[in-house]
């Protein structure tokens, strides 16, 4: 059983807005969904599966009722930032088996404004919570012991942010367009140690959706055709603080299954949408995912590497969420938006890779030191 | 530097009130499993390793060495340093580094737990040994 080539990425939308205090958060749910349909040619009626994390307002029965939809399958998987790339796994997963042929997956929400939910407590709860772990510093963590470890410097995690910059500049609704220069990352606010200000993503309102299709309902719509052909997913943790390694993600799990199902390699790739809540997430994932040795991130991310049309690995070319947008605090609805859009030829003139056909879109959720998900999807574009 | 910090009191539950009873004397426990042998933290009644129910209590001799940590440098009411220790029994433990100066902080640094106190049970840090 696979779900190699059963499911499409018909529909993708991505909200222009990047501050939105005069719109709730279930009118941006309900404004990507539109985005998307519209964009695949279809129509809400024509929905029967519906996706979503915890950023929609009262779950997936609040929002399916919101929305005005029939469905005859849900999918409510929460793994933080990755969930949407997880979303997009198991509706394939649903259209290869029946169970859906038009699935509908949103994000959406607005941290910028300030709305922003509370999280799920585990057992670890009263082991941890006094401690003070947070984003910064759980991901702060895995950079200490990336750079303890392998030699990484401040310096080659600056160039992920500079090759953000350099597509940015070329998005008018990037949260951030001007391009930075190394010595200007490392000119900024020490955040955690050893993450600066400019080594972290942008907070943003705002939101995407995507509408995943069987093969028959996609040929039947006028849009280039960009279907899944392999998906991974993985979850790690400090499990009992046993031979504890932050320097690997579940990526490093992720990543292998999604290859093997699409029978392709980490070389194959044209264009990677990478995770990017802050530099060291890039460059962990990228050894994770195969793209160099474990502890070569460093180097392989320098000189421009990342940067459309300079580098190897051209990636995040919208800007990514060092620079563009991270709606919801989450950043893998936007990481498949703009992969599709690659695939498509409608990236912009100026960041789109000549005849990309085989993208990769990864993504982690949660606290990359502490329990994280990850989800890595690869895309082709058939025709 | 004054400590004006102060800190959730853990909610106790049957699974893990002993730790709690052992941090009043400011005594750290770990688990272990008898099946396996492995060590861990925090505590669970089923081992994560072997899935035995045969796991006991221990007391660790409390003493480590970073195995990572980062600066919060903006925080209310101030910095605070936050990482993993790896205790000599093996097991590595998310903690707060306290009472010391932050920038002299380095990976692989022995050091040795201290419990703050709570409005419930005292809860386990670490300083330089
Ligand atoms: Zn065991």
């Amino acid at each position: 059983m696979t779900i190699k080539g059963k499911a499409y990425i018909a529909g993708i939308y991505e909200h222009p807005t990047r501050y939105a205090p005069d719109k709730s958060t279930a009118q941006l749910h309900a404004e990507v969904a539109k985005g998307a349909l519209e964009d695949a040619g279809l129509r809400s009626e024509d929905v029967d599966g519906y996706f979503c994390g915890r950023d929609a307002p009262g779950g997936a029965w609040a929002m399916v009722d919101y929305l005005g939809l029939k469905v005859r399958h849900v999918d409510s998987t929460e793994s933080g930032g990755c969930s949407y790339i997880m979303h997009l796994g198991h509706a394939a997963e649903a259209i290869a088996s029946g169970k859906c042929s038009v699935a509908l997956v949103t994000l959406a929400g607005k941290p910028r404004t300030g709305d922003i939910g509370t999280k799920a407590v585990g057992a670890e709860e009263d082991f941890e919570a006094a401690y003070g772990a947070t984003t910064h510093n759980a991901y702060a963590m895995c950079a200490m012991r990336h750079m303890h470890d392998f030699g990484t410097t401040p310096e080659q995690l600056a160039w992920i942010k500079v090759a953000a910059s350099h597509h940015a500049q070329y998005n008018p609704n990037a949260r951030l367009q001007d391009v930075v220069t190394v010595e200007e990352v490392l000119a900024s606010p020490m955040i955690s140690d050893p993450l600066r200000r400019m080594d972290c993503c942008v907070v943003t309102d705002g939101g995407g959706a995507i509408v995943v299709t069987s093969k028959e309902i996609a040929q039947s719509l006028n849009r280039p055709l960009v279907t899944l052909t392999g998906h991974g997913e993985a979850m790690k943790g400090p499990r009992g603080g046993n031979r504890l390694d932050l320097t690997y993600s579940a990526g490093a799990w992720s990543g292998p299954r999604a290859f093997q199902e699409a029978g392709v390699v980490p070389q194959d790739i044209k264009y990677a949408s990478i995770y990017d809540s802050f530099t060291i997430t890039v460059l962990m994932q990228l050894e994770d995912l195969g793209f160099c040795e474990k502890g070569q991130g460093g180097k392989f991310v320098s000189d421009g590497n990342l940067i459309s049309g300079v580098g190897k690995l051209p990636f995040n070319t919208d800007g990514g969420g060092l620079c563009n947008n991270h709606p919801v605090n989450r950043g893998g609805m936007t990481k498949i938006i703009e992969a599709v859009r690659q695939l498509r030829g409608e990236a912009h003139p100026k960041v789109q890779v000549p005849d990309c056909d085989l993208a990769l879109v990864h993504g982690t959720g949660g606290l990359l030191g502490l329990r994280h998900g990850a989800s890595t999807a690869i895309l082709e574009r058939t025709q | 530097m004054t400590e004006t910090k102060t800190y959730p009191a853990p909610k106790e539950n049957p699974e893990t009130t002993p730790f709690w009873e052992a941090a009043r004397d400011h005594k750290l426990l770990i688990k272990r499993c008898n099946s396996c042998g492995e060590a861990h933290y925090f505590p669970r009644s089923i081992c994560p390793f072997c899935f035995s129910d045969d796991t006991v209590w221990e007391e660790s001799a409390g003493t480590g060495e970073i195995y990572t940590f980062s600066i919060m440098r903006k925080a209310k009411p101030g910095p605070y340093a936050v990482g993993y220790v790896t205790l000599a029994e093996g097991p590595s433990v998310l903690t707060n580094f306290v009472d010391c100066d932050f920038d002299a902080l380095r990976i692989g640094q022995p050091v040795k737990v201290v419990f703050k106190e709570t409005e419930g049970a005292p809860i386990p840090f670490f300083t330089p040994a």
